[in-house]
């Protein structure tokens, strides 16, 4: 299925001739596993009272949540091909006023986890079951609100939130290392006060396993950093900066559709 | 003129309007014994939530817990809660139109000696921008719980006003307050002034000395900054032919510049304006900052003369 979703992204972004693949494909997994293994949800009822809660954070991946969300029903596939047209209900960015399943608007970084704990609050105030998790880019982590957020929720306790950090080390100028370093990533959020769990972001089981363990973890939020490739699956989109805010050419595109077979 | 505190009324209402409706939540930046969230916090510790000095991640905890069907009220200075968390207010309230209300006090100069970096001079122009914000600043104690209780009721984000110091009552008890509905509080044929929040006192007293020279001069008290009342505007450009717009607030971007776009469309008529122009004020006694930058009722007297005579 990560695969159909990746495919998605780049015929989405291609024919719409703007967007970002790089970060939609580091995050295909993450996206895949929740959406079709973890996430209780209801497609035919977005607004399901009970439902868990997905907050895209880095709202430039919105193409991978929208195949994610048509896969799964929300909206019909055929209408994936409409990303960032007029009037399409598929915004560049992220948008809860358009799109069936869209929790919260995104595209200015480092505000999704601040949401996300009011929603986890909300749960707890109305004492509702439902799980809230968030995608967080690590290039947002640069921006402080990320860390103000990362503050309170150590201080308010929501450990009915789930952050995932879909680490692919790369930001659009390049590596975020060179350009702003974030590591120790791991040792910043336990300093921070959360349940930590690290792993590999493109491995389905790892995932899984992740998600339940920060379920069963009472008392705090965890972080799950998943480690990513920036662009994989698509070998020359792969660690390639180029490729985090660009289509691709339709050449590009059907070389990339191909390794995707 | 007796004086009430805007923001210990907020206080008391807020407590008011808790007990009434458990879907109310308040947050709140460090500032809760001055905003006086700090009564609602004593009495409903669950559904309080001091976010620190964490203004922009306080937004966003808004947006999700406004979006999770809570009637969300964020509280803390004026200036905190416009500037430092713009983009936050924009794109987690404004342009998902979720039910946050953002009641600010020790708005304007009056905030008096703590100086220009506590002086929330910019914050009405800052949210007039945003679309599908109502933006209220009231004029005593009085319309100040009526707009909070309003706020409560209506979907939709707000901004409200308030001040630091105790401000002069102009209504009286039972006065009845309907958003974007300008209230007329003195009639008058020469010239009107529309004012806003402690101005308006200002202007009901510049009124009375005018009257004692023969200028007969309309007040109102345009206490919904958006969406204004622009009716009433050209109403009283209309029947009165001389417009003085009075606010706490810098020259751009408030309640001039909206008065301003709605004769220009549809009634020009003279106008002037009072208010601080475009700078910043120093520390001060409220009343000694108020003179010193030009926000007295003489400096509202001059104003109208002087549109007066442009008719």
């Amino acid at each position: 299925m990560a695969k159909k979703l990746r495919r998605h992204v780049i015929t989405m972004i291609a024919a719409a001739g703007s967007g970002h693949p790089g970060g939609s494909l580091s995050a295909a997994d993450v996206i895949a596993a929740l959406y079709f293994k973890v996430l209780r949800h209801n497609p035919e009822n977005p607004q399901w009272a009970d439902r868990d809660r997905f907050i895209l954070s880095k709202g430039h991946a919105a193409p991978i949540l929208y195949a994610a969300l048509a896969e799964t029903g929300y909206f019909p596939v055929a209408e994936l091909a409409t990303l960032r047209k007029l009037d399409s209900r598929l915004q560049g960015h992220a948008d809860r006023n358009f799109t069936p399943g869209v929790e919260m608007s995104a595209g200015s970084l480092g505000m999704g986890l601040s949401f996300a704990i009011g929603v986890a609050l909300a749960a707890r105030l109305d004492s509702k079951t439902y799980r809230t998790y968030v995608l967080l880019s690590d290039g947002e982590c640069e921006e402080g609100q990320t860390w103000e957020a990362a503050l309170s929720a150590a201080q308010f306790k929501p450990d009915n939130l789930t952050a995932i950090v879909d680490c692919n080390g790369m930001q659009l100028s390049g590596w975020t290392r060179d350009i702003m370093n974030l590591e120790p990533f791991i040792w910043k959020w336990q300093a921070f006060g959360w349940h930590t769990i690290d792993i590999d972001g493109h491995d389905f089981d790892q995932i899984l396993s992740a998600c339940q363990e920060a379920e069963k973890k009472k008392g705090k939020p965890t972080v799950i950093v998943a480690r990513t490739i920036k662009g994989k699956g698509v070998s020359f989109m792969e660690n390639n900066a180029a490729f985090h805010g660009k289509a691709p050419t339709r050449e590009e595109a059907e070389r990339a559709l191909k390794e995707l077979e | 003129m007796a004086e009430a505190s805007t923001r210990e009324t907020y206080g008391k209402t807020l407590v008011e309007l808790g007990r009434q409706n458990k879907d109310i939540v308040v947050l709140d930046a460090d500032l809760s014994t001055s905003t006086m969230t700090s009564f609602f916090a004593r009495e409903f510790p669950d559904r309080f939530f001091d976010c620190g000095l964490e203004e922009q991640n306080m937004v966003g905890i808004a947006a999700g817990l406004a979006a999770s069907g809570k009637i969300v009220f964020v509280s803390s200075f004026a200036i905190f809660v416009s500037c430092r968390c713009f983009d936050q207010l924009r794109l987690c309230l404004s342009q998902p139109e979720l039910n946050v209300k953002i009641v600010a006090t020790h708005g304007g100069i009056t905030v008096g000696e703590d100086g220009a970096s506590h002086h929330a001079i910019e914050d009405l122009a800052l949210y007039c921008a945003l679309p599908g914000f109502t933006v209220v600043v009231p004029a005593d104690a009085i319309e100040a719980a009526e707009a909070v209780r309003v706020a409560a009721s209506d979907y939709g984000p707000f901004y409200i006003r308030l001040s630091r110091p105790k401000t002069p009552i102009v209504y009286p008890e039972g006065y009845h307050f309907t958003l974007s509905k300008a209230v007329t509080m003195r009639q008058g044929k020469d010239a009107t002034v529309i004012a806003v929040g402690i101005m308006v006192a200002k202007a009901l007293e510049a009124a009375d000395i005018l009257a004692r020279q023969g200028v007969d001069c309309r007040v109102i008290n345009m206490h919904t900054l958006k969406p204004l009342d622009e009716a009433a505007v050209v109403k009283a450009a209309s029947e009165t032919g001389a417009i003085v717009v009075a606010e706490e607030h810098l020259a751009q971007g408030g309640l001039g510049s909206r008065v301003a776009q709605t004769t220009a469309r549809e009634k020009p008529v003279p106008m002037e304006f009072v208010n601080l122009g475009d700078r910043y004020a120093l520390s001060g006694k409220a009343e000694e900052l108020l003179q010193r930058y030009g926000l007295t009722a003489r400096d509202i007297e001059e104003s109208v003369k002087s549109v007066v005579k442009r008719k």
